[in-house]
C-alpha cells in the first residue's frame, strides 16, 4: 500500500490527541513515514535502533543554473513544497504563505527553502530567476530547482507530496500543496497544506520547536 | 431622576449610532452583486491577487489602484473574460506578464465579481452593471 502525506497525518493527529493529556511539557514534533528497526550487538547485548524515513541524498539545478545538493541543507532546518510558474490555482497561494515564513527567518542561517517545479518542460533556470525575484527573493535562502522528470517526480515521494503530470488539471500539473518541514538529519517532522492559513500559522510554531531541538 | 433621564438619554443617543453606523452606503442590489462576487472572487481571483486585493510581489498586481479601476473600468469586463498580457502599470509599478482568460464566467458572474473589487478594493459605490459587462465585451480591444 502506498501512504501519503494525508495518512500519517491522521495518524499524527490522532496520537497527539490521544498523548495530550500526557503532561509533557517540551512539545517535540512527531517524526513522519515509515520506520525500521535493526538490531545490532554491542558488547554482547543485542540493540535496536530505529531507521526513520529520510530525504535521500539529491541533484537539481536552480534559478542561477547551479548545481544545489542536499549537502546545501546540511545542519539546516528547510521548508521544500512542490509548484510551477504558471500555476493558476493553489501555488500563488501557497507562495504566499511560505513567503510570510522566509520573510520571517530572512539572514538566519539555520532555516532555508527549497520550491520545486514540476513543470520540467517550461520552468527553466531564467523562467524560475525571473519568477524568485518578482515574488521577492532577494538572496540564496530560499531555492528554486528544476530537473528531469524522473528526478523532480521520484524526489517528491520521497517528501510524500502527490505530483503527477496531468491534462485536465490547471495548468496541467496536478499536484498537493504541502509544505513540508525537513530536519538536519533530513527526516520530515510537519506538513503543512499552504493555502490553509490554520496550518500555516501551525507552520511558524513547529519550526521554533524545531529550531529550539538542535 | 435627573440621572435617569441623563441615562435614557445616553442609551437612545448610543443605540442611534449604532443604527446609522450600520447603514450601508451602498444600496441593496450593489451590497448583494459584491456578496455573490466575493464567493466566485475566492474561486477564481483569490490566489493571485490575495485575500484583500493586496497582489503578490511583483508577480501579480495589487487590485487597489482606485485610479486604475475608475479609470479603466470601461477595459475591466473585458480584462477578467479574456485575461491580459502586460505591460500595465499599477500603483506606480510595471507589471509583466500574462493573465489567463476566464472564458467560462458569464456576464452576471462578471458583474458580481467587479461590483465586489471595485467598491471593497476600489473606492466606487456603485454597481458595475451587467449592460456595463455586455458594453465592455463588445469593445474587446487587448
Amino acid at each position: 500500500m502506498k501512504r501519503n502525506l494525508t495518512t500519517y497525518l491522521s495518524v499524527v493527529a490522532l496520537s497527539s490527541a490521544l498523548f495530550a493529556c500526557s503532561g509533557t511539557s517540551e512539545k517535540k514534533l512527531p517524526i513522519i513515514g515509515e520506520r525500521e528497526t535493526e538490531e545490532r550487538v554491542v558488547d554482547g547485548k543485542t540493540v535496536v535502533d530505529t531507521i526513520y524515513h529520510q530525504i535521500p541524498s539529491f541533484s537539481f539545478i536552480n534559478q542561477d543554473s547551479v548545481e544545489i545538493t542536499d549537502k546545501d541543507f546540511d545542519n539546516k532546518v528547510y521548508v521544500a513544497n512542490f509548484f510551477f510558474t504558471h500555476c493558476p490555482s493553489i501555488c500563488p497561494t501557497m507562495q504566499r504563505n511560505l513567503l510570510k515564513v522566509y520573510e520571517k527567518y530572512k539572514d538566519d542561517e539555520q532555516v532555508a527553502f527549497l520550491s520545486h517545479s514540476i513543470d520540467f518542460k517550461y520552468d527553466t533556470p531564467s523562467v524560475l530567476k525571473s519568477y524568485a525575484e518578482k515574488l521577492g527573493v532577494t538572496n540564496k535562502q530560499w531555492q528554486f530547482v528544476t530537473g528531469d522528470k524522473k528526478a523532480i517526480y521520484g524526489i517528491a515521494d520521497k517528501y510524500l507530496v502527490y505530483t503527477k503530470e496531468d491534462e485536465n488539471a490547471p495548468g496541467g500539473y496536478d499536484h498537493q500543496s504541502y509544505l513540508v518541514l525537513i530536519d538536519p538529519q533530513k527526516r520530515i517532522r510537519g506538513a503543512y497544506d499552504g493555502t490553509n492559513d490554520e496550518q500555516v500559522a501551525q507552520l511558524f510554531v513547529d519550526l521554533e520547536i524545531l529550531l529550539k531541538e538542535q | 431622576m435627573r440621572n435617569t433621564i441623563f441615562s435614557l438619554i445616553a442609551i437612545s443617543m448610543l443605540i442611534g449610532m449604532l443604527i446609522f453606523s450600520c447603514q450601508p452606503h451602498v444600496s441593496i442590489e450593489t451590497a448583494q452583486y459584491a456578496i455573490n462576487g466575493q464567493k466566485l472572487y475566492v474561486t477564481h481571483c483569490q490566489s493571485c491577487h490575495g485575500a484583500k486585493g493586496e497582489g503578490l510581489g511583483m508577480l501579480y498586481p495589487p487590485l487597489t489602484d482606485t485610479a486604475y479601476l475608475q479609470k479603466n473600468r470601461s477595459k475591466l469586463a473585458c480584462i477578467v473574460k479574456n485575461g491580459m498580457t502586460g505591460p500595465i502599470e499599477v500603483n506606480g509599478k510595471i507589471f509583466e506578464g500574462d493573465m489567463p482568460a476566464n472564458a467560462e464566467l458569464t456576464n452576471v458572474d462578471i458583474a458580481y465579481i467587479l461590483t465586489y473589487i471595485t467598491t471593497t478594493f476600489g473606492n466606487n459605490t456603485e454597481t458595475y452593471t451587467q449592460e456595463e459587462v455586455k458594453k465592455s465585451l463588445a469593445d474587446c480591444r487587448m
